[in-house]
């Protein structure tokens, strides 16, 4: 049997088809296996969709044969390619460092749990990313969200109990938003299928039902992707999550929320019915900057490093949002640029971080101090990702600042490159902090002499520090897909 | 291209990260070493782009050689070659390997053919500038160099803003002349102001550059305003504007040389007036003015270099630095002394010693563009810098009352280093030639003219007397004198501590908060964003629901209205 042409939905089933074998399975070295072996499949499908979309374009898939606007529709396009390689990517490495890491942090008896939920969440964001049909959106929304709260509260500490509540409720209240958006312009359009939906939305553009979907929409996904000031659940998800946890949802969740929006604001709703009609520009930038500077500024007096970078990401995905407002290709360009880097550097950091919780017991910059004699390499790559949160030169976050003070150039708005700069000194404060707890303080006693990171956490950790190198000096693959996939979505998908 | 080329600044920067693992011997020899196998590398890089590569959309040249830059790296090499034997004594192992990274940034924006490379090594200076500082270990120069790094990441900032914008519109990434005729390139010429001291953040310099430890300050002084000094003759030739932020940076250091004590702080406030001198030149953009520019660079290095050198023997050997405490050094010292005062005459631009060969030059240049308010106005400067550097250093720490200390010379490697800089000073005094034909540009001028002399020996005469009438208002007593970074070292957290008392919020906080810098503003930033405040709190999901309500009824009055 061919099974090229059915990688689409291969894409999704496969993960989903490993989180209940898992179940069934139980043993947690089989279980293991068979969620490590589910999502390097997922890899290795995702990239061959890349090469393919490369090649010859957007390839749209059929479930079960029926024809798209009836049936349910796959779609890959540059835009979800470059987003399923990002997820499947991240998923694969935190897979194997998940093993070593959730034995110190997680109950044995619950570990096969631990895989079941997380091969749910990937299945859910893969599906999310790939559907073309606004309903089936939702269902896997709710399918990851769901995993994503059991996972939070697998966490060692009590607090993300609550943690995972508060997200649960908030996440709730998101998807609700999302679905009455969804119910409201099925009700407008008689249809499901996003690029359906696209087309004869045009007729009834700006009508009050258009545009309460709009709003609801808006605010159900700036919640999912912590948008300030909707982003209150995410420091504690974050901060008091398993590591590898922290890790895979801080790199994919959001940045598929991220991927959601785009994909509503241009190829259902339009760019001229979202931004030429309406005053989103200036929303959109006020809400960004605010959480640029204001998550940024919190950042730095966090005296956990987890939530230290917890609040870095608020902050991180104003400068995502802040592309999108720019509504130019480069503004673009930039915001799926920095979906990516940021979810690279971002999954890079936590994925070190699991490695001093395990070694430290702790990421308290009290806990930490010292480190860089201890743990030289770990830091060093702690600092690593910091100067590409930073954007320095040579890291990946320098492409993404680049081409956002670029689009705020083209612009003509000179004061807000100005601004965008400036705001990389809070980055250099946070960042600071954890230098200067490193390398200028001595370590305690108490730090655990001669305990290692295990190297099955070391290399998924290594390797992710240097893709953030990597795609700092060799921007083909990041820039190219982006711009394409900008291109793409100011070109008129509709 | 056939041959591989090294890129000098890498080569010296790699280097400097090994060194903290060697000990005795082979790390002198290192020390010694790497900087001159890095100026050997560097007369290796041809002329035109060396090294290309693609970087997003554009092309960057890392390595690039011509005459303006192998003459800036020459001296940056050199000069890292004998701070280094200077500092071979010094105690704490990070301080020569800073600033060998500080060094090889510097050459790395000399050699850089584009923009990115140039900020990349522009950042890297700053690093290695404020390790250099830092490793002194004292709690002052830990303050100071908080300070310091924050000046500079802000001319980073704004620099790259400038860049960005510079290749937003241009579409090109190449360093090539610019003139302030943008916003972007107006951002640009901010940054490469900041860091040559210029005002209004002159203050950055002398608050600094005399906390470091006694041979950190020798290199401090070399690197960052220099290569300003570069950038701006290779970016903003010609353009007006720096003729008068030159001038007012001459007569500013002169002014607070004068008022200063602390004889490490006059000669930080020199520097400002010497690159006042340079900034002008390139203000004045002509084939000679720029020469000048340069060459007054070179020299510069050298004679600053020497004279903090030689106070920098002073301060180890004394453990003092202020001048009302010093004095009579030249019983026990006396190559100290000679070496101070070689350094001293060089900086007044005495006849015979390099100082006159560079100097004169940029005052011809302003004689020759029939600038008769600039000429003026040097001549008068130049007056100056003997008066405060010329005169009062010497006099103060070595003549003068005899303060009673009869300290040894010091050790061999310092005097060597010293030794090394006065033959220089003195060599290319005699023998402007190999200096000159180093020069960017073809040089038409011949310095040792009896008009020249005659002109330059008159004016020293004058000030010399002017400093022997007016001694008794010179005597320093124990002050301190103000300047601008008063704005942020004092107002700004009196400030602070007013409005502390109104909002009774604890002091403690905001101490430990950010240093000086804007303490009223992170006083109030910490209540809003600190540890337990409002902002950094975890909601009560009742709240974060109300935000959403909130949010979405915003975006509906938004839609409808």
């Amino acid at each position: 049997m061919n099974l090229a042409p059915h990688l689409p939905a291969l894409q999704v089933v496969v993960p989903l088809l490993a989180a209940p074998l898992t179940v069934l399975l139980r043993r947690r070295s089989v279980a293991f296996a068979v969620a490590l072996a589910a999502s390097w499949v997922a890899l290795a499908i995702a990239v061959a969709l890349w090469l393919r979309v490369a090649e010859g374009g957007t390839i749209s898939y059929a479930i079960g044969n029926w024809p798209a606007p009836w049936g349910i529709e796959y779609r890959v396009d540059a835009l979800s390619a470059f987003v399923l390689v990002l997820v499947t990517g991240i998923a694969a490495l935190v897979l194997p460092y998940s093993r070593a890491s959730i034995e110190a942090e997680v109950p044995p008896q619950k570990h096969y749990l631990f895989y079941t939920m997380f091969a749910l969440c990937l299945a859910g964001l893969l599906g999310i990313t790939i559907t073309g049909d606004a309903f089936n959106t939702f269902v896997f929304l709710e399918i990851s969200s769901l995993s994503i709260y059991v996972l939070i509260a697998l966490g060692r500490d009590r607090r993300a109990l609550l943690a995972a509540y508060q997200y649960l409720i908030m996440g709730t209240i998101g998807a609700t938003f999302i679905v009455i958006g969804i119910g409201l312009l099925y009700l407008m359009t008689g249809t499901l299928n996003l690029a359906d939906m696209g087309r004869r939305l045009a007729a009834v553009q700006g009508t009050r039902p258009v545009l309460a979907a709009l709003a609801f929409l808006t605010v159900g996904l700036s919640l999912k992707l912590a948008l300030f000031p909707l982003h209150q659940w995410l420091p504690n998800a974050y901060a008091f999550a398993p590591s590898a946890v922290s890790a895979f949802i801080a790199a994919t969740a959001t940045k598929v929320a991220v991927y959601v929006l785009l994909r509503f604001y241009y190829s259902v709703f339009g760019e001229s019915a979202v931004f030429a009609r309406l005053p989103m520009q200036e929303a959109m930038l006020l809400l960004a900057l605010a959480g640029i500077f204001v998550a940024s500024t919190v950042a730095i007096f966090q005296t956990d490093l987890k939530r230290l970078f917890a609040y870095s990401s608020v902050g991180q995905i104003g400068y995502i949002i802040l592309g999108l407002s720019f509504d130019s290709t480069s503004g673009l360009t930039a915001t799926i640029v920095h979906l990516f880097n940021h979810g690279v550097t971002k999954g890079a950091i936590f994925l070190l971080l699991g490695g001093v919780a395990l070694v430290t017991g702790g990421t308290s910059l009290a806990r930490i101090q010292g480190l860089g004699k201890r743990m030289p390499l770990t830091s060093f790559g702690i600092v690593l990702c910091g100067l590409s949160l930073i954007g320095i030169p040579g890291t990946a976050g320098f492409v993404s600042k680049w081409y956002l003070i670029r689009a705020a150039f083209e612009k003509g708005q000179w004061w807000l490159a100005f601004l965008i700069v400036a705001s990389s000194l809070l980055a250099a404060a946070y960042v600071w902090r954890f230098v200067e707890a490193a390398y200028f303080r001595e370590p305690r006693k108490d730090l655990t002499e001669g305990a290692k990171v295990p190297r099955s956490m070391a290399i998924p950790s290594g390797l992710l520090v240097a893709t953030v190198v990597y795609f700092g000096l060799d921007t083909s693959f990041t820039v190219g897909s982006a711009a394409q996939a900008a291109a793409l979505l100011l070109g008129g998908l509709r | 291209m056939t041959e591989t080329v090294i890129h000098p600044a890498l080569a010296l920067i790699l280097g400097a990260l090994v060194l903290p693992f060697l000990r005795g011997m082979p790390r002198s020899v290192a020390i010694v070493g790497l900087p001159l196998v890095t100026l050997a590398l560097l007369w290796q890089v041809p002329d035109g782009p060396v090294w290309q590569a693609h970087f997003l959309d554009y092309t960057v040249t890392p390595l690039q050689g011509d005459r303006l830059s192998r003459l800036f790296a020459t001296i940056f090499a050199l000069m890292a070659a004998v701070g280094g034997l200077f500092a071979l004594g010094q105690n704490s192992r990070l301080e020569v390997p800073a600033a060998f990274v500080y060094a090889g940034a510097a050459i790395g924006v000399t050699l850089a053919g584009d923009l990115f490379t140039v900020f990349a090594f522009w950042e890297l200076m700053t690093v290695g500038s404020t390790l250099v500082l830092w490793s002194h270990g004292r709690d002052t120069a830990y303050r100071a160099a908080r300070r310091y790094l924050m000046i500079h990441l802000l001319g980073g900032v704004v620099l790259f803003a400038g860049i960005t914008g510079h290749v937003a519109q241009t579409g090109s990434v190449t360093f090539t002349h610019m003139a302030p005729d943008s916003v972007a390139h107006w951002l640009i010429l901010i940054g490469f102001l900041v860091n040559a001291g210029a005002p209004p953040l002159s203050a950055w310099l002398p608050d600094a550059y005399p906390e470091a430890s006694w041979s950190g300050t020798v290199f401090l002084s070399a690197f960052t305003t220099k290569t300003a000094v570069y950038v701006l003759i290779r970016g903003f030739p010609g353009t007006e504007l720096l003729i008068w932020v030159g001038l007012f940076m001459a007569f500013y250091g002169i002014v607070y040389a004068l008022l200063e004590n602390d004889m490490r702080r006059i000669l930080a406030y020199s520097i400002v007036n010497q690159v006042g001198f340079m900034i002008a030149g390139v203000g004045i953009g002509t084939e000679m003015a720029l020469n000048g520019a340069a060459a007054h660079a070179f020299t510069h290095i050298i004679y600053k270099a020497l004279l903090l050198m030689s106070a920098g023997s002073v301060l180890l050997m004394t453990g003092r630095r202020k001048c009302s405490e010093l004095g009579g050094l030249f019983h026990s010292m006396p190559l100290t002394m000679v070496c101070g005062t070689i350094g001293a005459l060089a900086i007044s631009s005495f006849p015979l010693t390099s100082g006159f060969v560079s100097k004169s030059m940029v005052s011809q240049a302003a004689a020759d563009g029939h600038l008769l308010a600039v000429w003026l106005l040097l001549a008068a400067a130049s007056a100056g810098v003997f008066l405060h550097a010329g005169i009062k250093f010497p006099w103060f720490v070595f003549f003068q009352k005899d303060s009673g200390l009869r300290p040894a010379e010091p050790p061999a490697s310092m005097r060597w280093a010293m030794v090394v800089y006065a033959f220089l000073c003195i060599a290319l005094g005699v023998w402007p030639e190999p200096l000159y034909a180093l020069l960017p540009h073809a040089v038409k001028y011949e310095p040792y003219t009896w008009a020249h002399v005659l002109a330059q020996l008159q004016l020293l005469l004058f000030s010399g007397l002017a400093f022997f009438v007016m001694l008794p208002y010179l005597k320093r007593t124990l002050t301190i004198t103000l300047d601008t970074d008063w704005l942020w070292r004092r107002l700004l957290p009196a400030a602070a501590t007013r409005s502390e008392a109104w909002f009774g919020a604890a002091r403690q906080a905001l101490s430990a908060g950010a240093g000086h810098v804007g303490n009223g503003l992170v006083g109030m930033v910490i209540r809003q964003a600190g540890q337990d405040a409002r902002l950094a709190r975890t909601w009560p999901t009742r709240s974060m629901a109300l935000w959403v309500l909130v949010v979405l009824l915003g975006y509906l009055l938004l839609y409808y209205a």
